[in-house]
């Protein structure tokens, strides 16, 4: 069972990758999703025995790399907190599988991309069962290369191969930052096992390098990996692009699974990061500026995939200033609750995208509601959920995220509390432009589209239904384990709380006002969505008219893209222009092409020679003859 | 003691081909074709005799019979054998489809057969005499083509050159050491003080033997009779003589004069540093195949002798193993350049193979597997036939001269990899080649199949070759 949960999906990939073509396109879909669903259910059941029965253990498969004292050994490591994520990622894949059965149907080569989806999820799935840092980073490198592939899935297309390109390298950046992290976890711990690594945290406290605490230095490298992973400000770029991706992907990869690897990262590096209060803090202000930012872009984007981009974005900042402030519980809450609305809500917005024959701008949709009504109430309980609207999922999780925040009673948990108060006005703000600028008022599609606005297929809508009822039960039935009164032994020390680390006990004791305020600016969010797009359609560009500079600075995500264009790219592609040209072509090339022309000389030479002449010939025998005399009577001796 | 059942496979040859000279002047009309078979039979009979030849000395210690000499005879009769196969057609449609070429193949390679069991001095030179007077009178074959005939005459000019220059030394080698034996030379050049007159004596025959193993400076033949003479006869130069010369060299060099070796290592040194040279860079510029043929054969030569010149068991056995793959990629692509015939003209240049790769899939493949085995790259045979003689030059220190082997095998591959190039990359100019009779397809595809899966089975030859070499040595 434990190895059924990670290798079912591999089968499927392997099956429809090699064989794709043998099995036709609907065998290889419906094998994929067979597998999932098989790998579903042994994740499930792992999850009930481990997480559930309080079970944990590590099943050995192979041990891979044994080179002088660097042993690395492949083995599933089945805890609480991997359990959680191995029955998230299974549950949530399948059903992701299933809706791309229709979502995908009339596309040209469907088993590449089953193939690639299921590589994906086992890659996935390898990154969270890891027994050792390098097996995770294995998984880690596993699910950035199908994440590659998906994104540049429709490779004709110049954008899809451009942002594919952009993910994958803004990845490498933080991913350098992993392997420096690795490299010193290693030479500080003599070990990359979790085990090893875990045990020798209280000898490891005094150790220091280049006269910085080591644990302080791995926490930072490794928060700095996960900032690539995760889309957390700095290496945020590539994740808005990547919606060139088909929608199915954004929502398994780039919203409900492969982003949160970083937050994952976090939490099972927490009895390190634990004695790693500076890099606590770093995480705490980089997750909460994150999730402001990330959510101001958001109010103005046109794009109803980068708006739900940018809102992922902005969520991940919950989860990882939840995280810095020592809660990594709160942190994998939310990531759980956020996995089945924010899926819900990919997944309804590529149901209108397909409704409306491809269109993705909001400005060119609206008044659809009447025709897509299952779509339509799908969006309402995933921006309900988003929004923290009580009783829906989000409401626990983010307000647990906020609470411990609040509760934190530092400098950074209280900035971390602020703007967590801000992004959650404007996330109910823009999830709410968005439901009424697509589904309301008159219609800006061409009649053409209109008349073929249309409900998904019910292979479509079945999985929307199942993570909406994820999207509304999630929260209260899970909240006692993750986070409440039974979370000591639900989670059996896979995550560690330091002695000195009261957050989450403190948490449950905050003053009155502090739980209720998100729901109160998640409420007037939606009241001035509701005010300036329903009732005033006037007002907003009044508003982006009289702040242009403003409207433009968020209408640009605060200029990253530029920046970056101007301190990295364009000067990175200048020197490999000089390179290319002085240093490859004259130098490197250089020596060859001399050494070519130099044989050809020689050849012509050797030719010259070769006269035709019989008495030339036989010149040559005697100089020869004369030669080899000479060289034995007198050089030799 | 005469003991002349020894030189069985020698008198069956000799007598069989008297008997087929009579038999192909008697009937009245061309008796090209059943006198060929007739060869080729009596080549494969000579074939099994030899594989159940004892050993021993015959003639007065003239004649020498082991396993070295069993190794050589084997591959001279095969490449004979299959040379004349590839004649078969080709002289036919050239109008050369004469009784006497398979015949004067037929006591070539009698000469070649002599040439390897010789024990003596005096044996040796009427071994190669009777090899050297056949090869004139067919490189000149194609009589009435002023380039075959200018061939045959220049091939002869300097061939007697070279006999001159090898009975000199002999004689020399007879006056200072008093005997014309191996066996006995072996122990009169024992002594720590060998003659001036014996060097310059062992200096003469080399140069004799290295002008027909054509290795520089005494290669300067090659081109122009490569060039000139027929192809089915370029093939055979190529091949058996080749291998009968290297053997012969090898035979008088390691016996007789063994312990001079001191001496003769400087100059196999430098013929196979020049030829590996020369071989690389002239091969270069050359458009017609078979004089591009011509240096390539020359750099073959040379790393062959790159393990003569290492002068120890394991370079032997690299030369012997190098000797039997060059036979068989040569017979492979001269079977394919025989079968260069467009509207029934025969063609020379490379650029005539451009679009084989198109045209005739299967010969483009067995070609490329020719050049890419020429050029050293494994799997194929030729990369181990280099793999053994480098691998002899290293072990014994010979790193220059393994530097100048790796090196110009760079170079070289450029021509080879060319032709794989011109066949595949370029287009066509004028339609297909002709089809190809059955007796070049089977050359082409036995040839290829032994050059391509040579990796399978290395152990049967390089056993093979080092018994012989045990034989030779002890």
């Amino acid at each position: 069972m434990y190895v059924g949960a990670i290798f079912f999906p591999l089968l499927g990939a392997c099956l429809a990758g090699f064989f794709g073509r043998w099995l036709g396109d609907r065998a290889s879909m419906w094998v994929t999703v067979a597998c999932m669903a098989l790998a579903a259910a042994c994740g499930l059941g792992a999850f009930v025995e481990v997480a559930l029965n309080g079970l944990p253990g590590v099943v050995p498969i192979v041990t891979f790399i044994d080179v002088g004292g660097f042993e690395v050994s492949w083995a599933l490591r089945y805890d609480t907190l991997s359990v959680v994520m191995v029955a998230m990622v299974t549950f949530i894949s399948t059903l992701i599988h299933i809706y791309s059965v229709g979502y995908m149907s009339h596309d040209a080569t469907v088993p590449r991309f089953f193939a690639y989806l299921s590589l994906f999820t086992f890659m996935m799935l390898m990154l969270v069962t890891a027994d050792n840092l390098v097996q995770l980073f294995f998984g880690w490198e596993g699910v950035g290369l199908a994440s590659y592939l998906l994104i540049g899935y429709w490779y004709e297309k110049e954008s899809a191969n451009r942002a594919a390109m952009k993910a994958f390298i803004v990845n490498r950046v933080g991913d350098l930052f992993f392997m420096l992290g690795l490299a010193l976890t290693f030479w500080t711990f003599q070990s990359v096992e979790f085990a090893a690594i875990f045990a020798g945290v209280e000898a490891a406290r005094g150790v220091t390098f280049l006269g910085m605490p080591a644990l302080e230095v791995i926490g930072v490298l490794l928060f700095l990996g996960a900032c690539g992973k995760s889309a957390q400000l700095g290496l945020h770029t590539w994740l808005p692009d990547a919606m060139e991706g088909p929608t199915p992907v954004s929502a398994l990869i780039h919203a409900a699974t492969m982003v949160t690897a970083g937050v994952f990262l976090m939490a099972r590096m927490s009895p390190v990061m634990e004695y790693a209060p500076l890099a606590l803090a770093i995480v705490t202000v980089v997750g909460a500026t994150t999730a402001f930012v990330a959510a101001t872009i958001g109010c103005v984007q046109n794009d109803i995939k980068r708006v739900i981009a940018y809102s992922t974005m902005s969520q991940l900042g919950y989860m990882f200033f939840a995280a810095g402030v020592g809660v990594y519980q709160a942190a994998i809450f939310h990531l759980f609750t956020h996995a089945f609305f924010k899926a819900l809500l990919f997944l309804g917005a590529g149901s209108v995208i397909h409704a409306m024959s491809d269109e993705q701008d909001i400005r060119r949709m609206g008044g659809i509601w009447r025709k897509i009504p299952i779509t339509y109430a799908m969006m309402w309980i995933g921006s309900l959920a988003l929004a923290g609207v009580p009783f829906f999922a989000g409401y626990y999780s983010k307000d647990m995220v906020l609470e411990v925040a609040y509760a934190a009673h530092s400098g950074v948990g209280s900035y971390a509390f602020l703007m967590g108060l801000l992004a959650a006005f404007l996330t109910a703000f823009y999830s709410w432009r968005l439901i009424i600028l697509t589904f309301h008022g008159a219609p800006r599609a061409d009649h053409h589209v209109m008349e073929h606005v249309h409900e998904s297929p019910p292979v479509m809508l079945i999985p929307l239904l199942v993570l909406a009822a994820g999207a509304v039960v999630t929260g209260f039935l899970f909240y006692p384990l993750f986070v409440g009164a039974q979370q000591e032994p639900f989670w059996n020390g896979a995550i560690y709380t330091a002695a000195h680390n009261h957050v989450l006990h403190d948490a449950h004791e905050v003053p009155a006002w502090v739980p209720l305020a998100p729901t109160v600016v998640g409420l007037a969010g939606i009241a001035l969505a509701y005010a300036l797009y329903m009732f005033a359609p006037g007002i907003p560009g009044q508003l982006a008219a009289r702040f242009d500079g403003l409207y433009r600075f968020l209408l640009n995500k605060w200029y990253f893209d530029e920046l970056y264009d101007a301190i990295f790219v364009r000067p990175a592609q200048y020197l490999a222009r000089a390179f290319w040209k002085t240093g490859d072509a004259r130098l490197i090339d250089g020596v060859p092409n001399g050494a070519a022309d130099l044989a050809v000389q020689a050849a012509r030479g050797a030719v010259r020679i070769q006269t035709g002449r019989v008495a030339n010939y036989a010149f040559a025998m005697i100089i020869g003859l004369v030669l080899f005399v000479s060289l034995l009577l007198y050089g030799a001796r | 003691m005469l003991n002349w059942t020894l030189a069985l496979p020698e008198i069956v040859l000799g007598v069989s081909g008297l008997f087929i000279l009579l038999g192909g002047v008697i009937p009245k009309k061309e008796s090209f074709f059943p006198v060929s078979m007739a060869v080729i039979g009596a080549l494969i009979l000579a074939a099994v005799l030899v594989l159940g030849q004892g050993e021993g000395t015959a003639f007065l210690g003239q004649y020498v019979a082991d396993n070295f000499s069993r190794f050589a005879k084997v591959l001279i009769l095969l490449g004979a054998a299959l040379g004349l196969l590839l004649a078969l057609d080709f002289n036919e449609k050239a109008g050369l489809g004469r009784f006497e070429y398979p015949v004067l193949m037929l006591f070539a390679t009698l000469g070649m057969m002599v040439m390897v069991s010789a024990n003596d001095l005096m044996s040796l030179y009427i071994g190669l005499e009777l090899l050297s007077l056949s090869l004139y009178v067919i490189a000149a074959f194609d009589r009435d083509n002023p380039r075959s005939a200018e061939a045959g005459l220049k091939y002869f000019v300097l061939g007697a050159l070279a006999s001159g220059l090898l009975l000199y030394g002999a004689s020399l080698v007879y006056g200072f050491a008093g005997t014309t034996n191996f066996d006995r030379l072996a122990d009169a050049l024992s002594g720590d003080d060998v003659g001036t007159g014996v060097v310059v004596g062992l200096v003469f025959v080399l140069a004799g033997l290295a002008f027909k193993v054509s290795a520089v400076p005494f290669h300067m033949w090659t081109p122009d009779v490569y060039e000139g003479a027929p192809t089915p006869v370029t093939a055979f130069f190529a091949t058996a003589p080749k291998v009968a010369a290297i053997a012969l060299l090898m035979h008088v060099l390691i016996g007789p004069f063994g312990d001079l070796s001191a001496q003769w290592m400087q100059v196999i040194w430098v013929c196979s540093a020049g030829s590996m040279i020369l071989g690389a860079f002239a091969a270069i510029g050359q458009r017609n195949i078979k004089r591009l043929m011509a240096y390539s054969s020359i750099g073959h030569v040379g790393y062959a002798l790159m393990g003569l010149a290492v002068a120890n068991d394991t370079g032997y056995r690299g030369v012997l193993v190098y000797m039997a793959i060059y036979v068989v990629m040569n017979l492979g692509t001269f079977a394919v350049l025989i079968a260069m015939r467009r509207r029934g003209r025969a063609l020379e240049q490379v650029e005539d193979l451009a679009g084989l790769g198109k045209t005739d899939p299967a010969m483009a493949l067995w070609m490329a597997v020719f050049m890419f085995s020429m050029a050293g790259i494994p799997p194929l045979a030729g990369f181990f036939g280099k793999l053994y003689v480098f691998l002899a030059a290293v072990q014994g220190g010979f790193w220059t001269l393994a530097v100048i082997g790796i090196v110009t095998s760079v170079i070289a591959s450029y021509y080879y990899l060319r032709i794989v190039k011109v066949m595949y990359f370029d287009a066509a100019p004028d339609g297909a080649l002709d089809a190809r009779p059955a007796s070049l397809t089977v050359v082409m595809a036995s040839t290829g199949l032994l050059t391509l899966l040579f990796f399978l089975f290395p152990a049967a030859l390089i056993g093979a070759a080092q018994v012989a070499v045990a034989s030779l040595a002890g």
